[in-house]
């Protein structure tokens, strides 16, 4: 896979279930300027949906969403 | 946790912000859960609900009341309460986040034994992790002064980070003031 634009923060929430990787992401993502982008890699299958949700619910822009394998990859601008 | 300081950042945004009013209303939402059981499988999405609740840019509150305090007393604590009453209640039900019990299928602590291994093996945060997740958040708990006083309970005897004890008038202008309330 091609990684097309480059992060500024990596959160691993990989093996984690609901709701941990959203909270991981949203306690990472606090410390962060407007505009920065975080890399999410989850396996949680309901994080695809939930992800979306949240980025609606937040604001902060849903770039990217793809999978490999097991490993589901987010990208998201904080708003 | 590496980023345990949960400040919002203060330097002003590098790019010119594109659109500031979703985040500035989505800021003011409130959702407020009245948590008022201290069992396990209602104490469990209490937690989970609030800190995502607070992970998606919500002003979360969640009142404390009835058993629902229990779960938020320090763990090293048991006997708690000032008379015999006070102190039997709590000899019963020991509170703590990891003494709670489930509503159905407690079978003397086996049930609960169950639902952490099961939690466990599929990389589900305990109640604990939710907590302390929900605290970081900036999740409000705030307890009922009136349950406390009636299971004898002082500030002391509560985890820190929990807001000022309040009465059944905060809670109403908590739920009135909110876009969801919950009972749990």
């Amino acid at each position: 896979m091609t990684v097309l634009l480059a992060a500024d923060e990596l959160v691993d929430a990989r093996g984690l279930s609901c709701p941990m990787p959203i909270v991981k992401t949203a306690t990472a993502m606090r410390a962060l300027a407007s505009g920065k982008v975080v890399e999410v890699l989850a396996t949680d299958p309901g994080s695809v949906k939930d992800f979306n949700a949240w980025a609606r619910s937040t604001g902060n822009e849903l770039i990217e969403s793809t999978q490999e394998g097991s490993v589901y990859r987010f990208l998201i601008r904080k708003v | 946790m590496t980023t345990a300081l949960l400040e919002r950042p203060t330097t002003p945004a590098e790019a010119p912000l594109p659109a500031p009013e979703p985040e500035a209303k989505v800021a003011t939402k409130q959702f407020v859960i009245i948590n008022w059981s201290g069992d396990l499988d209602k104490v469990w999405p209490v937690l989970i609900l609030s800190s995502t609740a607070a992970a998606s840019g919500l002003a979360v509150k969640v009142f404390i009341t009835y058993w629902g305090l229990l779960p938020f007393v320090k763990e090293d604590r048991w006997i708690v309460g000032r008379n015999w009453m006070q102190k039997m209640l709590a000899f019963m039900q020991r509170p703590g986040i990891s003494h709670v019990k489930l509503t159905k299928m407690n079978f003397f602590g086996m049930g609960p034994w169950m639902m952490g291994k099961l939690a466990k093996q599929n990389n589900v945060a305990s109640p604990r992790e939710l907590l302390e997740a929900a605290l970081a958040l900036g999740v409000e708990f705030v307890p009922c002064q009136m349950t406390m006083d009636m299971f004898g309970l002082t500030r002391d005897d509560m985890i820190e980070g929990l807001g000022e004890p309040a009465g059944a008038a905060t809670a109403i202008e908590m739920m009135t003031n909110a876009e969801s309330s919950l009972f749990i």
